[in-house]
């Protein structure tokens, strides 16, 4: 309960005015008395209420350090340089850096999310009141998994949010104050810290979406949520074009809601990059997602927008620059990006679309969601027939302009994949633009190239002209974001995964920083739609699958279904939206196996970890919200994968699959501690190929209470795409086959000749009711 | 700082505890030769990277063929299947994490590596590997044979036009054999 709200009961009371018994004077809000279920041991827990829990993990996951940088700079007494076993002047160690900086990172992630859901929050109580009634997901009585785990609230209406939110915020202000020179001093400590902001992400992306999923009309967990488009193809450029970047969907609301009012959707065209485009378009099917954020100079560059409206986190911070090139005016609708335009909020609408549309101003500041609407919509009319399209690069000045590169080779440097522009380039001044076509899909539209050309050579738009000249212009169909898994499909499908049965979750997750392209990330989720896991998707990752049709023109979201279940492929939403994929592992300790939910984060942890085989994959992470999302995941138990580029988050947390004493596991039947195996292997780990990450995600499904038959249909699967992608059978079966019963049929005599001559024995490995906890042990009073 | 020291990436830059330029290719040669137990890590880029031997894989087979060991990161391991040859294979964060170990006795149990040397990584991965193992595996001697520098390995190739590399890579290569 919050500390300003009230409560007195009395049992009676005489006063001059009679008797009263059993009086409940409740000031402020009304308790859930209703919740039968008894409070677990931790709600809303401190910074150390569960460092025991992150110390078993992080004894068993130890972090294998890479320094991005060698130097401490964050005081005066700085810089230090930590290389080595050398010290600070404040005494800090290397390690010790290097995850204060993981801290800083999960903290600027997770106040992200907190000040989204805040700003979310605080607007649609304005519009909707108080006791607007939460209600997020059909078939669903568990809802706000995260919230009842963490704080032991059940939230059910707006204003119950509010008690969440004000703990995450007070905690994220205790977890920033850690990292101040002369507090925390190690590093295991701060790893814990980390994980404590990763969970409290996970709680502010959950209010952030029940808000919006309970007022706005978004899908509410249903597999059949509505087709819409996706791609530079879906925008008909024929209409007025609106661009909203970002990932708060309020501003976008109130712009749909003037179309509608106004019968505008005729005229104008409502496309959006990153979660802004999810979530608008879970507001309204008509609302088009042009693509990931990767894809946001590309499409200012292309001309099309006639307005750019940004609302928060992600955005190029030179949009308004970027804009001018094209003469679109911007609209920032955020306090956190005004990007120095002059706070129009309270000026009468026609008069602020006329200084944007004279040019009298680059862009405005409106701040109130409920005026943008009409200042966007009307700018973007008037801007129209003033659009610059595609003439703003024509090919022959691209072939005039590439015949000045001075073969430096700085582009190349300057790219994060190293893609080889400049060879692309000499071949432009020759008159094929064939190899810039090429390497488009791979660029991750950072334009660092650009920056370090010293011919200022428009290097994104030359592969933006490229690529639209092979007619790289296509649009595809996405299933909107869905929200929840309902209570009914975890019912469902608990058994499958649990016994692992089901082979696993795989779900992919957040940004576009991908070494080689978008479309690797529809390979993953191909390879295992085939093999029957389940699919989660959200934020850029449900975007760049979707990019890609088969021979029938057929793309994933058109091919496989949108349940919870194997074989389904579920686009869950925004960034948000991620609450729900841990909700969901959540759920499967609650609703299926009847563990008690409520402020009991270590037991339900311990179960997700032993026994559900979910693995996150974030093969394009970029930001300090994916490293806090990843962060809340590792906490609650489960393995997260990144791409190459996520080595420079720092740090991976890797087991070593050689220490038979690391994998010790206590049977809750006896109490008795026996070796289980690296199951899973890792908890937070890079992978150099996509081959290899697909490798490990199998892998990583693996848990110690998968039965006999579970570990078999796992090991299929690991096996299968080992001989696949490496060309032979992997060579540490002998740390997954616990009894023979383990091994698949079909390779049963070749795996079991494999394992006997590396001295496998069975019962070496147990099969067990595994547990971390010591109180989770039944022993007998 | 001289052209060697130029990264392979803008910002990559080395910290104040930087890599040795090789001068000669004959020097890093000499360092494998006296090394007890040298280990050469390939990495996944090595099939796209043209040598006078065919490609990175195959040059990395003839340094087998001297008494280095070999392993694969990424999935690269099945590039070396296909041609015939086994080597072993680890990712490259486990096996820079095992690196940092020192009591890990390597892929043959026969125990630590005394120089490991780097080739065929993606730039940015290595450089990272490489700053985990100058920090956390102090004694541990590495050897960077790309041809940009990377400068936070012990000891490291210049950066170098690709015709100057595939010489260097080369005399290394002769003088291990010369030596076998």
């Amino acid at each position: 309960m919050s500390k300003k709200d009230l409560r007195l009961k009395i049992d009676e009371l005489s006063s001059s005015i009679g008797v009263f018994k059993g009086l409940d004077i409740q000031i402020g809000r009304i308790i859930d008395d209703e919740w039968d279920e008894p409070m677990g041991p931790t709600p809303f827990p401190s910074i150390g209420t569960l460092r025991d829990w992150d110390r078993k993990l992080l004894e068993r996951y130890k972090p294998f350090y890479m320094p991005l940088c060698d130097l401490c700079c964050l005081c005066t007494f700085g810089k230090c340089d930590l290389t080595g076993d050398k010290k600070g002047a404040c005494g800090i160690t290397m390690a010790a850096q290097q995850s204060r900086i993981v801290l800083l990172a999960c903290c600027i992630g997770a106040s992200t999310h907190c000040a989204h859901a805040r700003h979310m929050m605080d607007h649609l109580i304005e519009v909707y009141g108080r006791d607007h009634v939460l209600d997020i997901a059909i078939n669903t009585n568990v809802q706000a998994p995260n919230t009842r785990l963490v704080c032991g609230i059940r939230p059910k209406t707006l204003r119950d949010l509010e008690d969440a939110l004000d703990y995450v915020e007070t905690q994220l202000v205790q977890l920033t104050a850690t990292a101040h020179t002369g507090q925390e001093g190690d590093n295991i400590d701060f790893e814990s810290k980390a994980f404590h902001a990763g969970m409290l992400d996970h709680v502010a992306m959950e209010v952030a979406d029940m808000c919006q999923i309970s007022t706005l009309g978004f899908p509410k967990g249903v597999a059949d949520a509505p087709m819409t488009e996706i791609g530079f193809g879906s925008i008909d450029t024929s209409k007025a074009v609106i661009m909203c970047i970002g990932h708060n969907v309020l501003p976008s609301v109130d712009i749909i809601d003037y179309l509608m009012e106004n019968k505008l959707f005729e005229e104008v065209e409502v496309g959006g990059l990153c979660c802004t485009a999810h979530d608008q378009s879970r507001y309204d099917k008509r609302a088009k997602i042009v693509g990931p954020i990767s894809w946001q100079l590309r499409y200012i560059r292309s001309g099309i927008p006639d307005v750019v409206v940004v609302d928060e986190q992600c955005l190029r911070t030179d949009i308004v620059d970027e804009a001018q090139k094209i003469g679109a005016p911007v609209i920032a609708t955020s306090e956190k990006s005004m990007l120095g335009l002059p706070n129009r909020t309270h000026d009468p609408p026609d008069e602020i679309v006329d200084d944007l549309v004279e040019g009298r101003t680059p862009g405005v500041l409106i701040l109130e969601p409920d005026k943008v609407g009409e200042v966007v919509v009307k700018t973007a009319l008037k801007m129209k027939p003033k659009r610059m399209g595609f003439k703003a690069l024509s090919m022959e000045k691209l072939i005039e302009l590439a015949a000045t590169c001075r073969s430096c080779m700085e582009c190349v440097r300057a790219c994060p994949n190293n893609l080889p522009l400049m060879d692309a380039v000499k071949a432009a001044a020759e008159g094929s633009v064939d190899a810039l076509a090429k390497i488009q899909p791979m660029c991750v539209g950072c334009a660092r190239c650009e920056s370090a050309c010293p011919q200022k050579l428009p290097l994104v738009s030359f592969l933006t002209k490229a690529a639209d000249e092979k007619g790289m212009t296509d649009s595809f169909a996405i299933r909107v974001g869905r929200g929840a898994v309902t209570d009914v499909e975890i019912r469902e499908v608990g058994r499958g995964i649990v016994f692992g049965e089901i082979p696993g979750i795989v779900a992919l997750v957040g940004c576009a920083n991908y070494p080689r392209g978008g479309l690797e990330v529809a390979d993953i989720a191909e390879e295992f739609l085939k093999r029957r896991f389940i699919v989660l998707a959200t934020g850029c990752a449900a975007m760049d699958l979707a990019l890609r049709k088969d021979e029938d023109g057929l793309n994933l979201y058109e091919k496989y279904p949108g349940n919870f279940d194997a074989g389904g492929l579920l686009n869950i939403g925004s960034c948000v939206s991620n609450a729900h994929i841990t909700g969901a592992a959540i759920k499967i300790a609650n609703i299926f196996a009847k563990r008690p939910l409520r402020g009991n984060y270590e037991e339900i942890a311990d179960y997700v970890y032993n026994r559900v085989g979910a693995v996150g994959i974030a093969w394009g992470a970029m930001s300090q919200k994916a490293a806090s999302i990843a962060s809340g995941c590792w906490r609650l138990g489960i393995p997260v994968i990144v791409g190459p580029h996520g080595a420079k988050y720092r740090r991976n947390l890797l087991g070593r699959a050689d220490k038979e004493e690391d994998w010790m596991t206590l049977d809750a039947r006896t109490g008795e501690e026996k070796y289980v195996g690296p199951v899973p292997e890792h908890l937070f780990y890079s992978a150099e190929t996509l081959e290899e990450a697909m490798v490990m995600t199998a892998k990583l499904t693996m848990r110690p209470n998968d039965t006999t038959k579970g570990r078999a249909v796992k090991l299929s699967h690991y096996i299968d795409l080992h001989k696949t992608y490496y060309g032979a059978m992997p060579d540490d079966l002998h740390l997954y086959v616990r009894v023979e019963a383990d091994v698949p049929f079909t390779m049963k005599e070749e795996v079991l000749g494999i394992i006997k001559d590396k001295g496998w024995e069975e019962g070496k490995i147990g099969l067990l009711d595994p547990t971390l906890l010591d109180r989770m042990v039944r022993r007998k009073s | 700082m001289s052209a060697k020291m130029r990264t392979g990436q803008t910002a990559e830059i080395p910290g104040p505890k930087k890599a040795h330029v090789i001068p000669q290719p004959k020097v890093a040669a000499s360092m494998i030769k006296k090394a007890k137990r040298p280990l050469l890590v390939v990495g996944s880029n090595a099939p796209k990277l043209k040598t006078n031997d065919g490609d990175l894989v195959d040059s990395a087979i003839r340094f087998l063929k001297t008494g280095v060991a070999v392993v694969a990161t990424g999935h690269l391991v099945k590039t070396f299947r296909d041609r015939g040859t086994e080597v072993y294979s680890m990712p490259f964060m486990n096996l820079g994490d095992r690196l940092t170990d020192p009591d890990w006795a390597g892929f043959d149990g026969e125990g630590p590596y005394d120089i490991v040397l780097f080739v065929g990584s993606l730039y940015y991965m290595e450089w990272l590997v490489q700053s985990g193992l100058k920090s956390f595996a102090q004694d541990l001697r590495t050897l960077s044979l790309s041809n940009t520098y990377q400068p936070n390995a012990s000891w490291s190739m210049g950066s170098m036009p690709v015709k100057d590399w595939l010489t260097a890579l080369d005399e290394i290569l002769k003088e291990l054999e010369e030596e076998k």
